[in-house]
Formats: structure tokens, C-alpha cells, sequence
């Protein structure tokens, strides 16, 4: 450990309002990225297998009231 | 040879291929950057000069090089679009341009806050500063270039042949510590020569650098499966996978 303590390692020597904004806005990004790529995928899947339900309902239909 | 060229550009053989190889990217890139992040924050000496300021590096350097990378890859991608027309390339472009933005604006934005304590201002009008803020500026045109269009083969011509033509700053970036008077320090890490650093700082750099290039996988493999799935909705291989699932599992994702 470069610090003494965590409330050193935390006081960053004076430093800690810059240390710690850029590397909790990288953390954020990353986080958030990972986050939406997650939802986006989920969405997507839920998406078109709603829109293939809806077909085979329509075409089972038209099989029914020619 | 030109069999295996478009085999590799098929989106199913991508999709299947990336299925096997995407959880591996995924745990590469969160231990790298946690085992990076512990190391670079807590156990790394703090600099003699900047003190422990110098901490912002960790950040700083992976995300503007992954700035770069991401934009080499686009015009990569936006060439091979524009040549031979392969749509994997560009769907791998539509996700990685915010990805790149993002980068650039996080190195931008650590190189602002670090510069206030060690050169006293967080901003200067200098090669490096400036040819950078003009990077975020082009993946932003690009990815608005993208959607300006009524059809998506034009839209993503356009954005092909515009990373292709914003690449010539990629070297303007590189050369601009060295060819200008300037604030920036110069490379860390070169092919040629030992960091300056000695080696108990830079190697969790190099931890940290390698972390940001398995989470760029990662998330581009991830972004470009549901790129896949949504333009080619209505393809038999693409419904069958769709109805094999309960909707939103973990599996291959």
C-alpha cells in the first residue's frame, strides 16, 4: 500500500477531488455502457419475439377465415 | 481465401462464434480493470512530483488510447463497407462510434481535471488538446452523419467515408506532442523504448490499458450481436434463436 490508511488512500494526499471525479466518471461510463448493451439486448430479444407471435397469430388467421 | 473472407463476414457464423468467445471478454475485462484499479489507486508510489494526482493516468492514458483504437477501427470497418460491401462492418461501426466518442471524451475530460492541480489550468489551446477535442467532434459527426439519412445504406456510406477521411487525424494526435511546443508530456508507452516510469507504475498501466481493450470487445461483440438480431429480424435462423429464449437470459449474452 502506497497509503497509511483508507482515510489517506481516500485524502489522496490533497488530490482527492481530482483523482476521484475522472475516476468515478470512467467507472460511471464503463458501468452505464455495460449496463445498456444488457438492456438494449433484453429489449431487442422481447421485441421480436412479440412481432413473431403477431405474424404467426396473422397467418394462422387467414388459415382459419379464408 | 476469399470463401473464408466473406464466411468470416457472415453474421450468422459471427453471431455463433462470438456466443463462445464473449464471456471470456467479459471476465478478462472485469478482473483486469478491478486487479488495474486497486493497483493504480492504492498500491502504486505516488509521484514525487504530482504527488498523487499523477493516479489520473490510470484512467487517463487507457481512454485516449481506446479513442484512437476505436477510431482506426471504424475507418478500418468503414473501408471494408465501402470495398466490398460487408454489412458485418458496418454494423460493428454503427455501435463502436459512441463507444470512441465516449473514450474521447473521457480522456478529455481526466486530462482536464488533472490539469488543474500539475499545470495550473484545465485547458489549453495546444496541438494536443485541440486535435483531440476535434477527435470527439468527428465521431460525433459520424454518428450524426448516420442517422441524417431516409435509407441506412446511405447514411452509413457517409459515415464510412467520413471516418476514413478523419483518420488523418489519428497521426496529427500522435505526432502533435512532438512536432508543437506543448504542455502534454510526451508517449508513455512506445514499441521502441522502456517507459520512462519506473516499472511498479507503469505495469498496472499496462493492466489497466489491457482491461479497456477486453471491455471494448466485450461490449462491441455484445452491441454488434443486437445489431445483427435487429437488421436481420426476418431471417429463419434469427427467429429460431429469438423463440429459443424466455426473453432476456444470460446465456451467450
Amino acid at each position: 500500500m502506497a497509503f497509511d490508511s483508507l482515510h489517506a488512500l481516500v485524502a489522496m494526499g490533497g488530490h482527492a477531488p481530482y483523482v476521484w471525479s475522472a475516476w468515478g466518471v470512467t467507472a460511471a461510463l464503463l458501468v452505464a455502457s455495460a449496463v445498456h448493451a444488457r438492456a438494449e439486448r433484453r429489449q431487442l430479444i422481447r421485441e421480436l419475439q412479440r412481432r413473431n407471435r403477431r405474424e404467426r397469430n396473422l397467418s394462422e388467421r387467414e388459415l382459419h377465415e379464408p | 481465401m476469399w470463401a473464408f473472407i466473406h464466411k468470416l463476414g457472415s453474421p450468422k457464423w459471427f453471431y455463433a462464434i462470438s456466443t463462445r468467445l464473449l464471456p471470456w471478454f467479459w471476465a478478462a475485462a472485469a478482473v483486469l480493470l478491478m486487479v488495474g484499479a486497486a493497483w493504480g489507486l492504492a498500491f502504486a508510489p505516488s509521484d514525487y512530483q504530482q504527488g498523487n494526482s499523477f493516479r489520473i493516468i490510470y484512467v487517463h492514458v487507457p481512454a485516449a488510447i481506446l479513442a484512437q483504437s476505436c477510431f482506426v477501427a471504424l475507418a478500418v470497418a468503414g473501408g471494408i463497407f465501402l470495398v466490398w460491401k460487408i454489412r458485418l462492418a458496418d454494423m460493428a461501426a454503427t455501435v463502436i462510434a459512441p463507444f470512441g466518442a465516449a473514450m474521447t471524451f473521457l480522456a478529455l475530460f481526466s486530462g482536464a481535471v488533472w490539469g488543474v492541480p500539475t499545470w495550473g489550468t484545465w485547458w489549453v489551446w495546444d496541438a494536443r488538446l485541440t486535435s483531440m477535442l476535434i477527435q470527439l467532434f468527428l465521431y460525433l459527426g459520424i454518428i450524426a452523419l448516420r442517422g441524417a439519412f431516409a435509407s441506412r445504406d446511405s447514411g452509413a456510406k457517409a459515415a464510412s467515408v467520413l471516418a476514413l477521411v478523419g483518420v488523418v487525424n489519428i497521426p496529427i494526435i500522435k505526432y502533435s506532442v512532438e512536432w508543437w511546443n506543448t504542455l502534454h508530456q510526451p508517449a508513455t508507452f512506445t514499441l521502441t523504448e522502456r517507459p520512462a516510469m519506473p516499472v511498479e507504475m507503469w505495469l498496472p498501466l499496462l493492466v489497466m490499458v489491457l482491461g479497456f481493450y477486453c471491455f471494448f470487445i466485450a461490449l462491441t461483440l455484445t452491441r454488434t450481436r443486437s445489431e445483427i438480431l435487429r437488421r436481420e429480424s426476418a431471417k429463419r435462423w434469427v427467429r429460431e434463436l429469438v423463440e429459443g429464449r424466455t426473453g432476456g437470459d444470460t446465456d451467450g449474452l
